[in-house]
């Protein structure tokens, strides 16, 4: 398949991921649109990693052929852990606070 | 020993010991002691000088150097001393006339407290240490040393009483008109070392030392005028003399001791001991003469119509050093040292006796509120009334023949010596008769204060009489040191004095001497007694007018000053502190804190804890570097 096309998807995936960010105020969407816009990045490196496979440089390394993919595991990783700490984050605020509502976080400032 | 020379060191050494003593002790020492330390040490300094002075006569000097006082590379200066005939007649005035007067200190100030009693001691001493380092050094910054010494203490005890606000100013006023003096024997210092690259008497005075001086273009005239300059400020001349009067702030004795008989003198000193330098200086000296003329004649002028017992012989002694700067601008520099030995013995005689009489009159200075005091205290009028005859130059007393040696030395100047004479004759008529206005109106007529003064009034303690009466001696027979040749004398101080400062070269033939001294004999005798016609029932006078209410005012030269100098300069720091200071630096600084307060405030605002809109600005910025990597 085309590259174009992976590209034009996780361009899209990363966009939607940053508008949920700014625009969202519910601090679980912005959560997901976070993750959303580590998956748009994965798929990038996936396909890329699949086009350098198939070109000629890989062939005289066989590394080149699946570094990407390895690092996509450890963005996976990080991400479950991240998410982790996250949602306990979110689980302690919404215990506190009874809301998820971000904005309402700003009571460290003055 | 072999020679006391070798121990010349401890003269100005023990009196800064007293000072220690005192100084330190000042908490813990009874008067008694303090009085036993301050004046025994002088009293050992003054021993340590007659003996140096025994040796002296003989012909035997010394110059030593103890220590390097200052080392860098090639120029040394040593901390030396020069002990021959000039300074040591120096230490015998200074220590001698400075003994009596600490003895006399010790009953004049024994109402103070302890603590002020020891202070007033060590500074006394600290004084004496000044000045006999002055005469003492053999080179011109050891000289200063003691120059700077003496202004220093000469302030601290012009300012002994120092909650009363006019007495520190006064010795603020002492300080810094000295200063402006010390100023100018700085510059003449540095003039010295720049052609001769020594500062040693020695070396300066040599023959090499005084040519490398008139080689340059003007050095003689310019060091010379910046020495003078010195002189006018330690020694009250015009334009500096108005200092001295308000002297008069700190307590008796130290008018008698430093504003009359030796710190006043040391400029005279100073030109003495540079005489090889001044006489190569004919500006100068004509300088030196005027100044000297004017300074004699207006003081006395002044002294006439003071009604401050302290302030008419302040302009007296003001005058008189004047007299010893005529004599120094005509080259006659054994003159004006033989003045300064018999003012340093009248000029501290009439200061106590001042003393005891403001003493008995419980504080009071105005004359106007004295009167009639003879019978009340013998000892003191008749003392004081001997330095009246001693200054107003009465045959026999030793003003006399001081006096009458300036006089014939400003008469047999070339050219305008009969002018210069006149001039000088009159002051000294001025002076004969504001000496005796002053002692007809406080010990004769009718006593003119209140009753509680009149039963208080009393002879003072025999510590302060004494010294009177030996200084009264001393005022006497002072003058026969110096018997001129036409009176069948030998003029022995000149002998003595010869290796150090040579003779003055005019020789005025007897006869001319007779009728110039018989002129002015006889002139004094008619101003006194115009005098005592005018003042011996004197019941107080009227607002005074005219030109005699300039006089009080003492020519307006304070108010003079007021304007010229202090008022602009006034406004001068005024304009600096508030526009330069205040608009100018201060505005610049603090506007460049204002600015910074400013933009943070503004920037302050970016911050402002909106998560959301941090990271809209992450994106704009991530963006921006994409347009910036793909476009540009």
């Amino acid at each position: 398949m085309d590259i174009k096309a992976y590209i034009a998807l996780s361009l899209t995936l990363f966009s939607i991921g940053i508008i949920g960010v700014l625009t969202r105020r519910n601090a679980i969407l912005v959560f997901m649109c976070v993750e959303l816009m580590l998956n748009a990045v994965n798929l990038l490196l996936v396909a890329f990693s699949k086009m350098h496979a198939a070109s000629g440089i890989a062939k005289a390394s066989v590394h080149y052929a699946s570094d990407a993919q390895i690092f996509v595991f450890f963005i996976m990783v990080v991400a479950a852990a991240e998410v982790a700490v996250g949602l306990a984050i979110i689980v302690m605020l919404y215990r506190n606070t009874h809301s998820v509502d971000i904005n309402f976080l700003n009571r460290l400032k003055n | 020993m072999s020679n006391i020379l070798e121990l010349a060191w401890l003269i100005p050494l023990l009196p800064l010991i007293g000072f220690l003593i005192n100084g330190l002790g000042r908490k813990i020492l009874s008067k008694g002691w303090v009085s036993m330390v301050g004046c025994g040490v002088i009293l050992a300094s003054f021993i340590l000088s007659v003996m140096v002075f025994m040796q002296t006569k003989n012909g035997i000097v010394l110059n030593t150097s103890y220590f390097d006082f200052i080392n860098v590379t090639s120029f040394k200066i040593g901390f030396e001393f020069k002990i021959d005939q000039l300074s040591s007649l120096f230490l015998l005035i200074i220590t001698g006339v400075g003994f009596l007067i600490h003895v006399y200190s010790t009953a004049y100030m024994h109402d103070e407290d302890n603590k002020d009693f020891a202070k007033y001691f060590s500074y006394l001493n600290l004084f004496v240490f000044s000045m006999l380092l002055l005469v003492l050094g053999g080179n011109f910054v050891i000289m200063f040393i003691g120059w700077e010494g003496v202004g220093l203490c000469s302030y601290l005890l012009i300012g002994y009483w120092f909650k009363n606000k006019g007495y520190t100013s006064a010795a603020n006023k002492a300080f810094i008109m000295n200063r402006i003096g010390d100023l100018g024997f700085l510059l003449a210092t540095f003039w010295i070392i720049k052609l001769v690259g020594s500062v040693n008497f020695d070396v300066v005075f040599s023959r090499e030392g005084l040519s490398a001086i008139t080689n340059a273009p003007y050095a003689v005239t310019g060091i010379t005028l910046l020495l003078f300059i010195g002189a006018t400020g330690k020694s009250a001349q015009i334009p500096l003399y108005t200092w001295l009067p308000d002297a008069m702030a700190g307590p008796t004795p130290v008018s008698a001791l430093i504003h009359a008989a030796t710190m006043v003198t040391a400029g005279i000193y100073m030109i003495a001991r540079s005489n090889v330098l001044f006489s190569l200086a004919g500006h100068t000296q004509t300088l030196i003469t005027v100044v000297g003329l004017a300074t004699a004649l207006l003081a006395a002028s002044i002294a006439i119509k003071q009604n401050d017992i302290k302030k008419v012989l302040a302009y007296s002694t003001v005058s008189q050093l004047g007299f010893m700067f005529i004599a120094l601008g005509t080259g006659n520099y054994i003159a004006a040292v033989f003045h300064v030995l018999t003012h340093a013995f009248f000029k501290a005689l009439m200061f106590l006796g001042s003393g005891s009489v403001i003493h008995a009159m419980g504080g009071e200075q105005d004359i106007r509120k004295m009167g009639g005091l003879h019978p009340h205290m013998k000892i003191t009028s008749i003392t004081f009334l001997i330095g009246c005859l001693a200054i107003a130059g009465i045959p026999g007393l030793s003003g006399f023949f001081s006096k009458d040696e300036i006089l014939a030395g400003a008469y047999s100047v070339h050219g305008y010596g009969k002018v210069l004479y006149g001039i000088t004759l009159f002051a000294a008529l001025l002076t004969a008769f504001y000496m005796f206005r002053l002692y007809f109106i406080t010990f004769t007529g009718k006593f003119r204060g209140t009753q509680d003064q009149e039963h208080h009034l009393h002879e003072s303690p025999a510590a302060m009489t004494i010294p009177l009466v030996v200084l009264a001696i001393l005022s006497i027979i002072g003058g026969f040191v110096g018997v001129p040749e036409a009176l069948g004398g030998h003029h022995e101080l000149a002998a003595f004095l010869s290796p150090v400062v040579k003779a003055a070269e005019h020789q005025l033939d007897h006869n001319t001497e007779y009728i110039l001294m018989g002129l002015s004999t006889m002139l004094v005798i008619v101003s006194i007694l115009f005098a005592w016609s005018k003042f011996k029932n004197y019941k107080g006078e009227g607002e005074a007018t005219g030109f005699g209410k300039v006089l009080q005012n003492k020519w307006y030269v304070d108010e003079l000053y007021q304007s010229v100098i202090i008022h602009p300069l006034k406004s001068l720091s005024a304009f600096f502190n508030n526009v330069l200071e205040k608009k100018g630096i201060d505005g610049f600084v603090n506007s460049v804190g204002k600015a910074v307060h400013y933009s943070s405030r503004q920037l302050r605002l970016l911050q402002s804890g909106q998560v959301g809109l941090y990271v809209l600005l992450m994106v704009i910025g991530m963006l921006a570097l994409f347009i910036i990597q793909l476009f540009v």
